[in-house]
């Protein structure tokens, strides 16, 4: 029986990132996918005739350059699109604008209110100061404070300098911002509703907090580290969809020698004397692997793949209280002619970015209150795209795809699970709300696919449907990602590793967690990692 | 007229200030607004033969420290023994004994072990934290050799507690208290406990990231030298005051009460003296505020002689107080579970949450929890007063205090009336107090206990502003000594102390 070098579980694009990086690096990698198609939750699907639809994830920016290059994905057929513009409706028949062009933006701020223009350029000033003290953070394994090691020890003295580079009103700040709620952090700035409103969006997507939570202001800057063409914080589409971005990473992966093997679900992972030795797959196939690297959720591969007499209790404990909350749904939306809304002047470029109806951080919060009690929520948010707009390739001329994007969405109903009519109520909540700001929107519905944390997880296998394979708070960032003690994408057992967004530094389509898990294995293995170029440093 | 020092506000902490700077040989005036001093800590005759403290009700951060500086027990304080934390829910109650439940009462034997679990490790954690909270914050980017050596210390001393409590410090330590309880414990009265003690006072809810810090710091206090101690003062608040007052006046502090400050003088980019309503003016070579940083500089000192970025940081300082009193006078003693202490209504965390909730939109809770203590001590025979804290309840109310009062009062009753029927019936006087009652009757800035928010972003080296973190002001000979600074609120006296000892050491130019 062959025995591979690398057996990853589950061909998402952190998955299929660290299989590209290791097979570069002259191992040979098998990627097991229990669907019929790679991808993960960066999928294009095509689930009514003439349509492709980013099912899961929808808008990309995170995604790191380096490994865009490292893996050479242009050559094999990744293109992001960058978008200028979106608005979020406000009731009054009114909206507010986004563009990317902060003069623009400042002077659209000026509209509602030229004390929140001025502010704005404060803000956007130490949004980015934020932003470039958490960047570099992204590529590097988190050290473990509790540890001696040299490489620990190393790693703490350069978050110390870089931290100790700033002036002391800096440190300040840069410690409040962790902390802080974003509703917090914004009051500081402005004062308009719908400018807060538009802003704390970013706060708290896919996670299970409302805006006025501490915490939430880092959830912000996790959605600003971004970038496209090296315009930070600009986000884009993937040309063809998401799945672009993992068909590039599959088709990379294959022409540098590796194998994929979909429709091929991992039931369990072998272990022998504390060492993985391979995994065992749902018909009951052995396949041996020296390292078994696991792209699943951490809860998913340990408290599921792995059996649990095999690990520590306090690990198994640890693992039990990782959070991992279902917060958003999707609602994804064919349509035979483009939705109009009668509040954008014609030709407005806003249409082809993300739109809005959540005019106040009041409504967010509320939304929230919803989910906490069970229910989804009632007036939910929603981020809302037209991708077709910009990407032709996905539909044909005249018709659209909408993805609509939707929090809060609980995992369970009332701590029930989910049923059809649940579905379909929740997805007719969402209908509803975008039919008020866009007159005869039903009629031009001609399929739609609504989505809970239910199918995520059926489907992606992302437990409680939780995009980010685990909530962004304090308790699970960093060191403490996915829990203490093992940050750095190893496991109690022996050749067993994780790579998913489980671990630092979290969720997004990013491949940070893929590459930096690559990175450990060879450590492991004392192969070098030439195929790695080097992270860059400054924004 | 010339002083050394004059110190503004004789609550705990001015007087706690003017008694240290006292003891130094400096001559010190202090000046109350009120006609008595204790600010909030004091006790009033709220209704006829009806004595009640109505503002804190417990004594359960009173820094050791702070008793032997002022030699308080010389001076007349008088704590007496530990009060039990009872628990109030519609399923029955649990009675936590000693420091924060070292033996509880009404819950099943394996949950009592989950707890001792939990409240091991939160008070070891506690204890970590206390030295930090003693001490002076150091501000950013002037660390001396001595708050390096500190930090390296506090390090190696967590280190060396091994690994785990290594780990879970640094995971615990910002996370919401409703985590760690739900991983602990499944009775829903305890849980509804730790959530309530760690949420009282803040503008968090038990879900809220952050939230179990309220709790650690509950906890790093205590009296009598146990941990999460408490005690209902004999004789109120007013006594424990009271003692503080003797003190400061055995020191040769001059309080002068009745005396509002209009103004601090500042001449020559220097603080100088007040000027009081009256248009007096007193000249001094240091001025102490122990009220909060805003009133203090963009009231007392105004904006012309600050930093235009300080002003901005000030202006915004969440100062806004978010829990209400109620005082009833009963003309019966009521039944409560056979027992006396502090007691807390509250039937699950989710309860807790849920009365959060309408806070946030400047809404109050349709079905409060509050905590409350019930005194037979200062009222005529067979009577009683029950001095009720009812978080959750904001300074901004949308429908207005007006309305408010009668709604929330209402609304308290009603839990009260499941738990002692008839209680209601023998209610001869009841007062609402919502913070901006507090603020206008006791002069309590904002209406809020702790001048400043005591969240993540406003404590040690970030408190209240990192630029006014140790004690001085950037107005030179300006020193602030309240709740709002380091270590923050509770009527512990520290920030007093360490304030008028930074002045002494000559940190104040």
């Amino acid at each position: 029986m062959k025995t591979w070098d690398a057996i990853i579980i589950g061909g998402g694009h952190n998955g299929l990132v660290t299989a590209c990086y290791l097979q570069r690096s002259g191992l040979d990698v098998l990627v097991l996918e229990k669907n019929d198609w790679v991808g993960g939750a960066a999928v294009s699907r095509s689930l009514t005739p003439g349509f492709t639809y980013s099912n899961c994830s929808y808008v990309c920016s995170l995604f790191r350059p380096e490994i865009m290059r490292d893996l050479e994905l242009p050559k094999h057929g990744l293109q992001i699109i960058g978008y200028d513009g979106g608005c979020t409706f406000t009731r009054d028949g009114d909206y507010l604008a986004n563009y990317c062009d902060h003069d623009r933006h400042r002077r659209e701020f000026a509209r509602f209110s030229p004390r929140d223009a001025e502010a704005y350029d404060r803000y956007a000033r130490d949004a980015s100061r934020h932003t470039r003290f958490i960047q570099p953070l992204l590529m590097r394994t988190a050290p473990d404070p509790a540890s001696f090691r040299p490489r620990d020890i190393s790693e703490l003295l350069y978050l110390g300098r870089k931290f100790g580079e700033m002036s002391g009103k800096q440190m300040a700040e840069t410690l409040r911002f962790w902390t802080m709620s974003v509703s917090d952090y914004l009051d500081q700035y402005f004062e308009t509703d719908v400018i807060k409103a538009y802003l704390a969006q970013s706060g708290i997507i896919g996670t299970a907090l409302g805006p006025m939570s501490p915490g939430t202001a880092y959830v912000l800057l996790h959605h600003y580290m971004g970038e496209v063409d090296g315009s930070t914080g600009s986000w884009g589409y993937a040309r063809g969809g998401m799945g672009a971005i993992t068909q590039a990473l599959a088709k990379s992966f294959e022409a540098s020698g590796g194998t994929v093997r979909t429709g091929a679900g991992v039931e369990q992972v072998l272990v022998r004397n504390g060492r993985s030795e391979g995994v065992l797959l749902e018909g009951g196939e052995e396949v041996r692997g020296r390292k078994v690297v696991s792209n699943a959720d951490v809860k998913r591969t340990f408290l599921k793949l792995v059996d649990e007499k095999d690990l520590p209790e306090k690990f198994v404990n640890r693992v039990k209280n990782f959070k991992i909350r279902g917060s958003s749904g999707k609602v994804n939306i064919a349509l035979d002619s483009l939705p109009v809304f009668p509040a954008l002047p014609d030709g407005s470029p806003c249409i082809r970015g993300d739109l809005h109806f959540t005019d106040t951080v009041e409504r967010l919060e509320r939304g929230y209150d919803d989910w906490k009690a069970g229910m989804w929520s009632k007036d939910p948010f929603l981020d809302m795209m037209i991708p077709t707009m910009m990407d032709p390739s996905m539909t044909s001329p005249g018709k659209h795809f909408m993805s609509v994007f939707v929090q809060y969405c609980p995992p369970k109903v009332q701590g029930r699970d989910w049923t059809d009519a649940d579905r379909d109520a929740f997805g007719e909540t969402v209908i509803s709300q975008i039919a008020e700001y866009s007159p005869g929107f039903r009629d031009r519905i001609v399929h739609k696919e609504v989505r809970t944390p239910r199918e995520l997880e059926a489907e992606v296998g992302l437990t409680e449907g939780n995009i980010f394979q685990g909530e962004l708070t304090f308790d699970q960032l960093l060191f403490n990602r996915p829990v203490p003690g093992y940050a750095q994408y190893r496991s109690p057992i022996q050749n067993l590793y994780i790579c998913g967004s489980s671990t630092h530094p979290g969720g997004g389509v990013m491949g940070a967690p893929g590459r930096n898990a690559a990175k450990e294995i060879l450590r492991d293995l004392k192969r070098g990692t030439l195929s790695f170029s080097e992270a860059h440093d400054v924004i | 007229m010339s002083f050394d020092a004059i110190v503004i506000g004789a609550g705990h902490n001015g007087l706690t200030a003017a008694t240290v700077l006292a003891q130094s040989g400096r001559k010190v005036l202090l000046l109350e607004a009120s006609v008595e001093v204790g600010g909030g800590a004091r006790t009033i005759e709220f209704h006829l033969g009806f004595k009640v403290s109505p503002v804190a009700h417990v004594v359960n951060r009173l820094h050791p420290k702070v008793i032997s500086t002022l030699k308080l027990e010389k001076h007349g304080l008088e704590l007496g023994a530990l009060a039990p934390t009872v628990v109030l829910s519609s399923t029955g109650p649990v009675v936590l004994h000693g420091g924060w439940g070292d033996r509880l009462d009404g819950v099943a034997s394996e949950e009592d072990r989950k707890w001792g679990e939990m409240r091991k490790v939160l008070l070891g954690q506690a204890a970590f934290l206390t030295p930090f909270l003693a001490r002076k914050a150091s501000q950013f980017g002037q660390f001396s050799w001595r708050d390096k050596a500190f930090l390296a210390g506090r390090a190696v001393t967590l280190r060396l507690k091994g690994r785990e409590k290594f780990e879970d410090l640094l995971r615990m330590l910002l996370i919401c208290v409703a985590d760690v309880a739900e991983e602990y414990l499944s009775d829903d009265r305890l849980q509804a406990l730790a959530a309530f003690d760690a949420v009282l006072g803040q503008r968090l809810g038990p879900r809220s990231p952050t939230s179990l810090l309220g709790l650690l710091y509950k906890l790093s206090g205590g009296v009598n030298g146990v941990p999460g101690g408490q005690v209902v003062p004999i004789g109120g608040m007013g006594a424990v005051a009271a003692s503080f007052a003797a003190s400061a006046r055995a020191a040769g502090v001059e309080l002068r009460c009745g005396a509002n400050v209009a103004r601090i003088l500042v001449e020559d980019h220097r603080a100088v003296g007040v000027i009081l309503a009256d248009g007096s003016e007193v000249r001094a070579r240091q001025v102490v505020s122990a009220t909060s940083p805003q009133a203090t500089l963009l009231g007392m000192v105004g904006p012309a002689h600050l930093d235009a970025g300080l002003v901005r940081s000030l202006s915004i300082l969440p100062g806004k107080g978010n829990v209400a009193k109620l005082l009833l006078a009963l003309d019966g003693v009521p039944d409560l579970a056979g027992m006396a202490g502090r007691f807390v209504v509250a039937d699950s965390l989710n309860e807790v949450e849920r009365a959060f909730n309408p806070s946030k939109y400047g809404e109050v809770p349709d079905r409060p929890v509050f905590e409350f203590v019930m005194d037979k001590s200062g009222t005529p025979d067979g009577a009683a007063v029950i001095s009720a804290c009812i978080p959750f309840a904001p300074y901004d109310l949308k429908q207005g205090w007006d309305k408010g009062r009668k709604a929330l009062t209402k609304a308290v009753m009603a839990r009260l009336e499941k738990h002692s029927p008839g209680i209601g019936k023998s209610v001869v006087h009841a007062e609402l107090l919502a913070p901006p009652d507090l603020e206008s009757k006791y002069g309590i800035p904002g209406g809020h206990w702790h001048h400043v928010d005591m969240s993540a972003d406003r404590m040690l080296m970030l408190r209240p502003l990192h630029e006014l973190a140790g004690y001085q002001s950037t107005i030179p000979g300006l020193t602030l000594c309240g709740a709002g600074s380091h270590p923050g609120g509770g009527i512990s006296g520290i920030s007093g102390l360490n304030a008028a000892q930074s002045v002494i050491a000559g940190d104040a130019v």
